[in-house]
């Protein structure tokens, strides 16, 4: 059962090949055995994963036939879900249990999921390599001395093993795409307000965006379904309406224009990586598309202007974390001043902490021009690089990151080095564009991932090259290794 | 040395809408609390703002009254800053593009001239929560019912040289916001605040001086009272030729002084920035244009309209159109009764005296428009004079019925029928022979007053009811043939 | 652009973050790296470029005035960390 993807589960699940109770046990049982060599998961509520099985099954039984219905889902532990501890990975939330669910939570509820647990994830989501948590780092199931990726490396991580058929995840500047890369699954970021923030915890308001991850870019569609729409409390919310993601998915590939940027395949790009992408996008031409070159020019300032834009927004977003209303409180503040500094001391770690100042800086007095105002400028040259790519193309396409997973600790103490992981990534979220990452190949063992990017509101195409794709290959259907006996 | 006083004024305007303006919590005064916070308002993890319309519209009423430039284009920014009683550590406000520009507020004087104020711009912001110390030892109490209410921020430019003109401002704003329905404009329940920019500088010149703000006023006579103290303190200052050193102070109202706001001298950055959370407010021509066909006749407006239609005096004219409520029910009186002078004398006199006394607004009136209208009515028929209408008033007011009733129930009919009359005189000029003969041998001018002795005895013997133009015209024929 | 030390704290202040003194060195320089990063924004020419605040540019949804939310005091309080006639405690704030 565990190795079935959504679509396959939701056909077994009607057909009675097995209960949803079944199926939710067998991988709580999977998760007890396991997790404790991956620590994908903060918070497990085997009791409510059950009762919700339960109540599907009865629906199932009554002919319920939404395409989520009874299926385990893991939510990245960002999303706030009511009665069950939300701690964003951060022992600022340590103790938070939101009286609320957010929109999307409530969105899987009503079509009948069944909610697994909470993912492991880079605090407040800055990071990428799952090593920034509170609860410890998170292993690659492909080889657990590498880091899965981050932020939503738990997500990515309980999928590649095989803990859950797909989970939520968020991205800012490539927290979907590039775990899904190192672990070797398929990671969608959909169009900027697609999907709702509402009851999702903040890191960077104009960039961040819930998304789906799972085996196969089928399964991504089936759950944007479920999470795409609008939703009036969240004023970034787009009002287009969400289509069916999963009525495009077969459509022939022939006359599709992919971009290929050369700022993509240039200086810091692993050649070993290189030549597995290169190789995925010949299958491309394979199905009819045709590859044109093109050029993304600003693509050199894209690591520093989100890094201006995404710590400045979080600055003032983690601004709210001050121990008086929830979360984590210091003992005995001496004073008002004691009370904040301290409970931010200790709640916040230390990458959170760095870009609180590194944000707080660029919006102060005398650098808010050189700084937030310039990155704002940027920004929008960096969206017109692409917006000017697509009177060409239909997508662009080029690896997900510059390498594959890299070793536990090798990045944490250089910050720097650390964001350049995310180079081919950033500039989606700058310019709100939808992209996806699906398995492309291996470099010495280690996934690479292949990243499609689309136009805004271009999901459905997306998901249709990613899934032409791979039902032309077969890395997505590989898994890792179990741990030797289980 | 002669000093000028040179003053602007912040006002922070409560907007009457039934929700705050970003979140659907109730905005209604006086609840238990925190029981008026929702997750928005608390700023738990993942709420997002959502903007109410209403505040908007109310916003662009305001601006249209005063003339102002309308942003058709606005921005609400974050203004960050840690205080408790902010949830989110920023307040979600408007720097660069406020959603109103220039405009002017002619205010009047009590001497009738009229002054033109400069308003900078007004903005819309969410209020904070609220701070209570008394309870707590060593611990202060938060109460968030507050935070989220919609505010309208309104700055004036520094065009304003007394105190008198500073409270005058205020009135007349009140009075403009209150017909435009955009506000209640309360200062004791804090729905209008005003901060106080005061600084001196010699008569004659033209720079401005340092200036101190004082916040928070909640009283007309808080604000003219810390205005004059702050006048003194900084002359004192000056005079002996120091600095006034620009800072926050706050008025105590017990002492009559104001004092420096020694937490809020750390010096704030606000490091404002578009809220992302939000977007550009965009307003088109149509929707301005529907609201300036919607307002309502503004106060300068109506007060004109009073002098003109009505030939009421400037004053009284300001006195009748101080609310809307009571131009309304004035002007009901007045076209009801037809007799638009008249009906001022009444509504000014004694309706207003008696709300006075009970403390009631208008609105609060027992006796209708129509039923006043009524009594007037039988004033000016003659059914019954001006003092027993006062009786008869007093009946309505203490829910007796119309003017009708109350004189039929009461048998309060002006007695106008010269037959019945005449046997008065006759009765009341038979009982009193000595008056009789005094009057026969006074001259034009004691006459005068003997007669008032006829007419007081008649009108003791109708119990009031004599009609008293008929009764001096009788008694003087009657008495000297 | 190096960054003095008295202005991380500044900063740190303004941010109610409190940096350890033993660490202050190493933030300082960490920070001075990532500026010195950003820096190379300040030779792009953005003339009449406006800036972006949102990838489609949209513009502001209204709300009706009305009032949605009901009394949830008792469920919010309950999870906050220190509440006393229904009131949120701080230490002392003096004016």
């Amino acid at each position: 059962m565990h190795t079935k993807t959504v679509a396959q589960l939701a056909v077994g699940l009607q057909q009675k090949d097995f209960s949803s109770v079944e199926l939710t046990q067998c991988l709580i049982d999977r998760i007890a055995s396991l997790d404790s060599v991956y620590n994908a998961f903060i918070t497990l509520d085997e009791q409510a994963a059950l009762a919700a099985a339960a109540a599907a099954d009865i629906q199932l039984a009554n002919g319920g036939s939404n395409p989520l219905l009874g299926i385990p889902i893991a939510h990245k532990d960002i999303f706030c879900t009511a009665g069950i501890r939300t701690s964003c990975g951060s022992r600022m939330l340590d103790n938070f249990v939101p009286p609320y669910d957010a929109t999307v939570i409530a969105r899987f509820k009503a079509a009948g999921a069944v909610m697994l647990g909470k993912t492991n994830m880079d605090e407040f989501a800055m990071g990428s390599s799952n090593e920034n948590s509170y609860y410890g780092p998170v292993k690659n199931p492909w080889d657990t001395t590498l880091v899965p990726g981050g932020s939503s490396g738990g997500s990515a991580a309980a999928v590649a093993a095989l803990l859950t058929p797909a989970a939520t995840g968020t991205d800012t500047g490539g927290s979907i795409r590039q775990p899904a890369a190192f672990c070797s699954i398929t990671g969608l970021k959909p169009t900027y307000g697609r999907v709702s923030r509402l009851g999702m915890v903040a890191f960077a308001s104009s960039l961040d965006q819930a998304g789906p991850l799972a085996r196969t870019a089928e399964d991504c569609a089936i759950i944007l379904n479920t999470m795409a729409g609008h939703d009036p409390l969240d004023s970034t919310s787009a009002e287009a309406p969400a289509q069916d993601y999963t009525a495009d998915l077969d459509n022939s590939l022939s006359g599709l224009r992919i971009g290929l940027p050369a700022e993509f395949f240039g200086d810091g790009l692993d050649n070993a990586t290189a030549k597995v992408v290169e190789a995925s996008l010949q299958e491309f031409e394979k199905l009819g598309a045709t590859l044109v070159d093109v050029s993304l020019p600003h693509s050199k300032l894209t690591i520093p202007t989100y890094y201006i834009v995404a710590s400045a927004e979080a600055s003032t977003n983690l601004a709210r974390y001050d121990g008086v209303r929830y979360g984590h409180r210091c003992a005995d503040p001496k004073d008002l001043d004691d009370l904040y500094t301290r409970t931010r001391e200790e709640g916040f770690g230390d990458e959170v902490k760095r870009r609180i100042l590194v944000g707080t800086y660029a919006l102060s007095a005398g650098y808010y021009d050189a700084y937030y105002k310039k990155a704002q400028q940027v920004r929008r040259l960096i969206q017109q690089d692409y917006l000017d790519c697509f009177e060409q193309v239909d997508m662009i396409a080029g690896p997900t990151t510059p390498g594959p997973a890299f070793p536990l600790g090798a990045k944490k103490d250089d910050p720097l080095a650390m964001y350049m992981e995310d180079v081919y990534t950033l500039a989606v979220n700058l310019a709100g564009l939808p992209g996806i990452s699906v398995p492309a190949g291996f470099v010495a063992g280690k996934p690479v991932g292949l990243q499609l990017i689309g136009q805004h509101f271009g999901e459905a195409r997306l998901l249709n090259a990613a899934h032409r794709f791979q039902q032309a290959t077969d890395w997505h259907l590989q898994h890792p290794a179990m741990p030797e006996g289980r | 040395m002669q000093w000028e006083t040179v003053i602007g004024l912040e006002v922070h305007l409560q907007l009457a809408t039934q929700s705050k303006i970003f979140s659907g919590s109730a905005t209604t005064f006086g609840a238990e609390p925190n029981t008026q916070a929702c997750a928005v308002d608390l700023a738990m993890p993942g709420m997002l703002p959502v903007l109410n319309e209403k505040a908007v519209r109310f916003a662009i009423m305001f601006g249209l009254a005063i003339g102002a430039k309308i942003g058709k284009r606005s921005v609400f920014d974050r203004k960050n800053y840690f205080y408790p009683d902010l949830p989110k550590g920023y307040q979600i406000s408007q720097f660069s593009d406020p959603i109103v520009g220039e405009g002017k507020f002619t205010i009047q004087l009590t001497d009738g001239s009229t002054r033109k104020i400069g308003i900078t711009r007004a903005h819309l912001e969410e209020d904070a929560g609220k701070s209570l110390h008394e309870d707590f030892h060593d611990q202060t109490g938060i109460d968030l019912n507050r935070a989220g209410t919609p505010l309208l921020e309104i700055v004036t430019e520094p065009d304003i040289r007394t105190a008198e003109e500073a409270v005058t401002y205020l009135k007349d704003l009140h009075t403009l916001v209150t017909y435009l329905g955009i506000s209640d404009g309360n200062m004791a329940e804090g729905s209008m605040r005003c901060d106080v920019n005061i600084s001196l500088r010699p008569m004659g010149s033209d720079t401005l001086g340092t200036r101190a703000e004082i916040k928070n006023i909640n009283s007309f006579r808080f604000v003219e009272r810390a205005i004059r103290y702050e006048f003194n303190r900084q002359a004192d200052i000056l005079e002996d030729g120091g600095t006034v050193v620009q800072e926050t102070r706050l008025y105590d109202a017990e002492k009559d002084e104001t004092r420096s706001m020694r937490s809020k001298e750390v010096a704030n950055d606000y490091r404002y920035f578009p809220e992302p959370d939000l977007l550009p407010v965009v307003v088109d021509d149509n929707y301005i244009d529907a609201l300036r066909e919607q307002l309502p006749e503004l106060p300068r407006q109506k007060r004109e309209r009073f002098t003109l239609d009505y030939q009421l005096s400037p004053y009284d004219a300001g006195v009748l159109s101080a609310t809307r409520t009571m131009a309304d029910y004035y002007e009901s009186v007045a076209t009801g009764c037809g007799d638009p002078k008249v009906a001022a004398n009444w509504v000014q006199g004694e309706l207003l005296g008696r709300l006075n006394k009970h403390e009631l607004a208008i609105d609060a009136c027992p006796v209708s428009p129509q039923a006043l209208s009524g009594l007037i009515q039988r004033i000016l028929d003659n059914s019954i004079s001006g003092k027993i209408a006062k009786q008869v008033f007093e009946a309505m007011w203490l829910g007796e019925g119309s003017a009708d009733e109350v004189i039929d129930a009461k048998g309060l009919k002006q007695v106008s029928d010269s037959g019945e009359l005449e046997n008065m005189v006759d009765e009341v000029i038979a009982a009193n022979a000595a008056q009789v003969e005094q009057y026969l041998g006074a001259d034009d001018n004691k006459r005068k007053k003997l007669l008032g002795f006829f007419v007081g005895q008649i009108m003791k013997l109708s119990k009031g009811q004599a009609n008293p133009q008929m009764v001096n015209k009788l008694l003087a024929q009657k008495l000297a043939p | 652009m190096a960054i003095e030390q008295d202005e991380i704290d500044k900063i740190a202040k303004l941010a109610r973050i409190r940096i350890d003194r033993q660490q202050i060195g190493e933030v300082t320089q960490r920070i001075t790296e990532i500026l010195g990063m950003v820096d190379q924004l300040q030779a792009i020419d953005t003339t009449n470029v406006e800036p972006m605040a949102n990838p489609l540019d949209a513009t502001a949804r209204l709300r009706t005035d009305a009032v949605t939310e009901v009394d949830q005091r008792a469920v919010f309080q309950a999870i906050a960390p220190a509440v006393e006639n229904n009131l949120y405690l701080v230490p002392k704030v003096i004016d």
